[in-house]
């Protein structure tokens, strides 16, 4: 398989990133070289072979149901590029 | 005044202890060390007064006697580490200015063992690099050069470059590290230190900059293999904090140092044998298996039959974790944010501005295998690739208790010596394997090449037998006689 401009242009969209055509052109080639290479897991047999989700056994402990923080919102907020009013603030996402 | 940087952080601990010298002038002498040495852009940010505010409590201290196994180490943190209040960018214009409010599990432990910190180290922008070629701030210069007068600069290894050239120069006692494929072990060969990563899941993983979640785990990287038990044994244990931290406890792993390594059988795995790995390495790693049964291990030939689909089933399963985990970057709730129309448009141009190069190479490849029609083909082959990858170890730790192979496929190479993608990739061809499977690792310098650059032995060990891997690291360091230090020429 290999991917084509428009594809790239897909994949750029979904990932957020914006790029210039010249950037999306040198792009193209380099995804496919990668692409390519990793295409040689085709040739192992996984037939049967569960995927591997976790490296260690681990199973999701439970906790009791307390706050454990909190009261830190002007600290959270003091990393934010724009808050207003103690909130996050983005551009207007409604008409 | 002996030089307190050539220390290890044993001998500083002990010469602290017995009134030889105080902490005080252990940070002073580290302070200095790190503002002469800017030419090697291993700090992004320095913080002499924090060296020296632990210090003076590690002073102090000793007056009760009641002081942590640290007191009086001042250490460097590779930028990915959350300390509060200190910017933490992970190498990246993205989270530039980011002051975490809080502070990592590791870091706190290093702390509340007495530790101090002396900066911030450079790495690969979010540890995606084998060279730190990819960090906002620029490369990391190593501190080694070659033997034949050649003055150029060379890389110290990536991702954890900042770390591995401020031990070997001196400028660090001893500094923290994370691998996900091979970014402590790798640079810790190529500057001629010690880094151990240990079994997923021994280190949190809270309050460090995401990679790849199901690969990330931290470690120490330092001068001596007895120097990175104290640091691991410090940085290790449980964290409720992190979902995947195991419940067991921290072991001795300084106390039960022993180089004897009578009734051990290591393993020599058949296919890391690969073509276009230069002669040295082959005949270092033949020097490896001799000491090793000097020391009275059993060498044995194993087989890891996935060994050479490792690498590709890592390119796939790492920048697919990475594309979720870097999707956080959204320039709302912390560092860049460049205005653009609406919405998507300030996400997307914010992304554009504040990734490399390489971090959007990543998340190209991690968003389109994981994508609709292709994401059973690419990511759940690569998982069940995993699987066997995983197995193959399980198979081999049946006849052996250990594995040994060289940690890299060369030695340090220059900066923009490497420039095509894969190129770079198989830097870690040796150390990626160990990392899929979750398996304890560690790097120890075994020698110096034709050029005067070191090169490093990688041991491997079952599951949770860090000390297994110490122990081989130790019979090689008594061995292998490596006292190298690079030229001070910065």
């Amino acid at each position: 398989m290999s991917v084509t401009a428009e594809q790239v242009r897909h994949i750029a969209r979904l990932a957020r990133l914006e790029m210039s055509e010249e950037e999306l052109e040198r792009l193209v080639p380099e995804l496919n070289n990668i692409l390519d290479w990793v295409e040689q897991l085709g040739e192992v047999d996984t037939a049967g072979v569960e995927p591997l989700t976790a490296v260690v056994p681990n199973a999701l402990r439970l906790r009791d149901d307390q706050v454990t923080d909190g009261e830190c919102r002007d600290e959270i907020l003091g990393n934010a590029p724009v808050a207003e009013h103690g909130f996050f603030a983005v551009p207007k996402v409604i008409e | 005044m002996t030089d307190l940087t050539t220390l290890t952080i044993a001998e500083l601990r002990d010469g602290f202890r017995s009134g030889e010298f105080t902490a005080r002038e252990i940070a002073e002498q580290y302070n200095s060390a790190v503002a002469a040495a800017r030419s090697l852009n291993a700090y992004t940010v320095e913080t002499p007064d924090d060296a020296l505010a632990a210090a003076d409590a590690a002073d102090k201290a000793r007056q009760s006697a009641e002081f942590g196994p640290l007191a009086g180490i001042p250490l460097g943190i590779k930028d990915l580490f959350a300390t509060r209040g200190v910017d933490t960018t992970s190498g990246s214009r993205i989270l530039s200015g980011f002051k975490p409010p809080y502070e990592s599990t590791v870091t706190a432990n290093l702390r509340s063992a007495g530790a101090g910190m002396l900066g911030k180290l450079n790495m690969d922008e979010f540890a995606m690099g084998s060279s730190n070629e990819t960090s906002a701030y620029g490369p990391v210069i190593s501190p080694w050069r070659r033997r034949e007068g050649s003055n150029a600069a060379l890389t110290p290894g990536g991702s954890s470059g900042g770390s591995a050239a401020a031990v070997a120069a001196n400028i660090a006692a001893g500094a923290t590290g994370t691998d996900t494929g091979g970014s402590i072990r790798q640079p810790a060969a190529f500057a001629g230190i010690c880094g151990i990563k240990p079994t997923y899941g021994r280190c949190s993983r809270w309050g460090i900059v995401a990679f790849a979640s199901s690969l990330d785990q931290a470690g120490p990287m330092a001068r001596t293999v007895r120097d990175c038990a104290i640091l691991l044994e410090a940085m290790a244990g449980f964290d409720p904090k992190d979902s995947t931290s195991f419940d067991v406890p921290v072991p001795p792993w300084e106390g039960e140092l022993s180089g004897d390594l009578r009734g051990k059988r290591v393993g020599i795995p058949k296919e890391y044998r690969i073509d276009g790995v230069p002669a040295e390495i082959n005949a270092l790693w033949d020097r490896g298996i001799e000491w090793l049964r000097d020391a009275g291990a059993q060498p044995v030939e194993i087989s890891l039959a996935h060994t050479r689909y490792a690498l590709p089933t890592y390119y796939i399963i790492a920048p697919a974790e990475a594309s979720s985990n870097l999707a956080r970057y959204d320039g709302v709730r912390y560092g860049l944010r460049v205005e653009a129309d609406g919405l998507n448009g300030m996400y997307s141009a914010t992304r554009a501005a504040g990734f490399g190069a390489e971090v959007k190479r990543r998340i190209m490849i991690g968003t389109y295998v994981l994508s609709a029609g292709f994401y059973e083909a690419y990511f759940t082959k690569a998982q069940k690739v995993r699987s066997l990858i995983k197995r193959d170890f399980a198979a081999a730790f049946e006849q052996c208790d250990l594995i040994l192979t060289p940690t890299a496929p060369s030695a340090a190479f220059g900066i923009g010596e490497t420039t095509d993608p894969l190129a770079m990739y198989l830097n870690d061809v040796f150390a990626v394997p160990a990392s899929l499977a979750g398996l304890p690792a560690m790097s120890v310098p075994g020698g110096l090449d034709a050029q005067g650059l070191p090169l490093g032995l990688h041991l491997i060990g079952r599951e949770l037998d860090e000390q297994g891997v110490l122990n081989a690291g130790l019979a090689i360091e008594e061995r292998a006689g490596f006292t190298a230090k690079p030229q001070r020429w910065w």
